[in-house]
């Protein structure tokens, strides 16, 4: 079982050195500064290790290599998400090369003390899904894991990121790495947001205003009275994305929707622990006048439904829009944005209502939570898929699988024709046999419009769940506001 | 680590921004369990048609080009984490990246295994890459202890930055786990409540 280290929650938040307040990043991150030393990356103190089957092998190799053991395993957690098959997954893997990795992980785990929530396990599930879901995840943490999604855990308010490889094996050696301390950003994002518009719209529109770079090198914070509103699934789809605009992290402060979700949940602290760790949550909050490298602030009444027309997650625009011409583009950016336009089989200045599509997905770590399950099955309730669209639902762990049926939600979607499959990661990056064939589109809730991310050459536009439900129904791209509006 | 300190080499050009880290290694490929052999799915999709017929007119597929420096547009090796694209790289014979600008993790991944990411401004990127349309074997002189690049034939150079631990690494073979481990009394004092 799972330990908690009781440093972080016990360190107090005074000023910064020169008296200025400081950003929640910095009072984070200073709170797990083991040494800091002129001319030297800090070494950072990682509360929780997330690993999975595929960037830990070599890790481990490493450790046997060094003769070393796992430093902290209580502080390291474990399940099978990447290559995982959906369906009947209790059988032996199919794929050879997917099960040996599965099987190493296991056979890792099991040598080195980690636990691990393997297939078959009622807490397996996409790593950032388990991680929130059981109470690991948790304000004031430092938390990585091998996969660039890990940002996903900053929406309650930790440092959270993903990590390379020979990284693992740093923490698994150390529970510390090896870091310079990031710039930080502000974005702000206020008002009221329309209907039919969502959390991962307003991480789309984002990214489509500073590309898919405007965020490297910076932690982001996101604030204002939108994300405040927004429930933890929504946030932790916020933060998700947030290395889409090459973001290490990004993270929320931790408020009273922060600490309603966590209470009781299997690894939360309890009895006084809780109360000692919500009384230390309630200092992480970054100071009036702290500052940020970074400020950028939108207004929630100017995003509408997004879609992304290219191959990276920056080239998304509003639903009713056309697609940007090439020679809009500055002159050196032109030739990358015509091939990703010929690869997505879309002309400049189009737009793409009414375009046909061939796939839904609707899963992730981006949007597979409960919530993203309830907003499809409470929309397409009494309403069929069209003929021309295969629509995959998988959930992000088992405990959301298990809790849709609970709810009575498989039911709604075997009647409009969608199927519900089991736990993983799945076509986000097609490393299990739910691949979308070359030239076909998806409308996918996930996170990564790569050439070839869904499988080779295929094409994919990404999404919120509800404008992937959409278009599951009509079999086109269609502006979901037209269905709220009848109801 | 392998080490790194002074290289002359033509270059391999791939004019092409924002490429990420699923070009350069596919997820298909990344079910091995060792570090070895990646160089060979090295941007596998931009090179073959079918998985099988290599596409002649990709820069890696072209004998005009070879060496051990890979010349890429901005924002190189965004995406995905999977340290698997350093490799790859490195296996397939590089030593050294050069771009506009690289994507946080990718970089980081870079340093790590002695693969050196040497970011130049646009100006000097696009000299660069006129030199080879000038001259396909045009050479590059990266200079780590100096922290100098040089388009040989025209004499332009340019510094770049690099932390300078990471730089010490580098030279000496070093990675961080022998750092961080030298000070493991720290840590375990750190994590006394």
């Amino acid at each position: 079982m799972l330990t908690q280290p009781t440093k972080s929650v016990t360190t107090p938040s005074p000023l910064g050195k020169d008296g200025m307040g400081r950003t929640l990043v910095e009072k984070i991150w200073d709170a797990h500064v083991v040494k800091s030393e002129e001319g030297f990356p800090d070494i950072l103190y990682i509360d929780t290790h997330l690993i999975h089957e595929v960037t830990s092998p070599q890790a481990f190799d490493g450790l046997r290599k060094r003769g070393l053991p796992v430093f902290r395993p209580k502080q390291t957690v474990a399940t099978a998400d990447h290559n995982v098959p959906t369906l009947n997954q209790l059988q032996p893997i199919k794929e050879e090369l997917s099960r040996y990795q599965v099987d190493m992980l296991t056979k890792n785990c099991a040598e080195f003390g980690v636990e691990l929530y393997g297939l078959g396990h009622p807490f397996q599930g996409i790593v950032h899904v388990i991680g929130p879901e059981l109470g690991i995840t948790l304000p004031g943490h430092t938390i990585v894991c091998g996969d660039s999604h890990t940002s996903t855990h900053g929406a309650f308010g930790a440092i959270a990121f993903g990590i390379g490889t020979s990284q693992v094996e740093q923490v698994f050696a150390t529970q510390c790495l090896l870091l310079s301390k990031p710039k930080t950003m502000k974005i702000e994002v206020n008002g009221e947001l329309g209907k039919g518009v969502g959390a991962k719209d307003i991480i789309l529109y984002i990214i489509a205003q500073i590309s898919a770079a405007g965020g490297t090198g910076y932690f982001i914070e996101y604030a204002g009275s939108a994300i405040e509103a927004l429930s933890m699934e929504a946030r932790m789809t916020i933060c998700n994305m947030s290395i889409e605009m090459g973001a290490r992290g990004g993270l929320i402060a931790p408020d009273q929707t922060t600490f309603d979700y966590i209470k009781g949940r299997e690894f939360a602290p309890a009895g006084a622990e809780w109360d000692k760790a919500l009384a230390y949550w309630k200092t992480l909050y970054t100071d009036q006048n702290a500052k940020f490298d970074k400020v950028l602030t939108f207004d929630a009444a100017d995003i509408a439904p997004m879609i992304t027309y290219g191959t990276n997650p920056g080239m998304g625009m509003g639903i009713l829009e056309n697609i940007p011409a090439t020679n809009a583009q500055p002159d050196k950016e032109q030739l990358s944005y015509q091939k990703a336009l010929n690869y997505m089989g879309f002309d400049d200045d189009v737009s793409l209502i009414g375009k046909p599509v061939d796939y839904v997905f609707i899963g992730s770590c981006t949007n597979s939570r409960i919530e993203d399950l309830r907003e499809v099955a409470a929309f397409v309730k009494g309403k069929h898929k069209a003929d021309n669209v295969i629509v995959w639902i998988v959930p992000g762990s088992k405990q959301v699988e298990q809790q849709a049926i609970n709810e009575g939600l498989d039911k709604i979607f075997e009647n409009a024709g969608f199927q519900l499959r089991e736990p993983g990661c799945s076509a986000c990056l097609g490393m299990n046999e739910d691949k979308i064939p070359a030239g076909k589109y998806c409308v996918s809730t996930s996170n990564r419009n790569f050439e070839g991310r869904q499988g080779q050459n295929s094409r994919t536009l990404l999404a919120s769940p509800l404008t992937a439900a959409a278009a599951a129904v009509t079999g086109v791209i269609t502006d979901v506001r037209e269905f709220l509006a009848e109801s | 680590m392998k080490k790194f300190t002074k290289l002359t080499s033509a270059v391999v050009p791939l004019n092409i921004e924002n490429i990420d880290t699923d070009q350069i290694i596919p997820a298909r490929f990344l079910k091995a369990t060792t570090r070895d052999g990646f160089g060979e799915n090295l941007f596998r999709d931009w090179r073959y048609e079918n998985d099988s017929q290599p596409k002649l007119d990709f820069v890696l597929n072209n004998p005009t080009y070879s060496g051990k420096i890979l010349v890429a547009g901005k924002n190189f090796g965004c995406g995905s984490s999977r340290e698997h694209a350093a490799w790859a790289i490195q296996d397939a014979g590089f030593d050294v990246v050069i771009s506009s600008f690289f994507a946080d993790i990718f970089k980081g991944n870079a340093l790590n295994n002695g693969l050196l990411p040497v970011q130049v401004s646009e100006r000097f990127l696009a000299q660069i890459f006129k030199a080879i349309e000038q001259d396909a074997k045009s050479p590059l002189e990266i200079d780590l202890e100096n922290q100098t690049i040089t388009i040989l034939e025209t004499g332009a150079n340019e510094s770049f930055e690099i932390n300078a631990y990471k730089k010490s690494c580098l030279i000496n073979g070093y990675d961080d786990i022998d750092f961080i481990l030298a000070q493991k009394d720290l840590i375990v004092e750190f994590e006394t409540p």
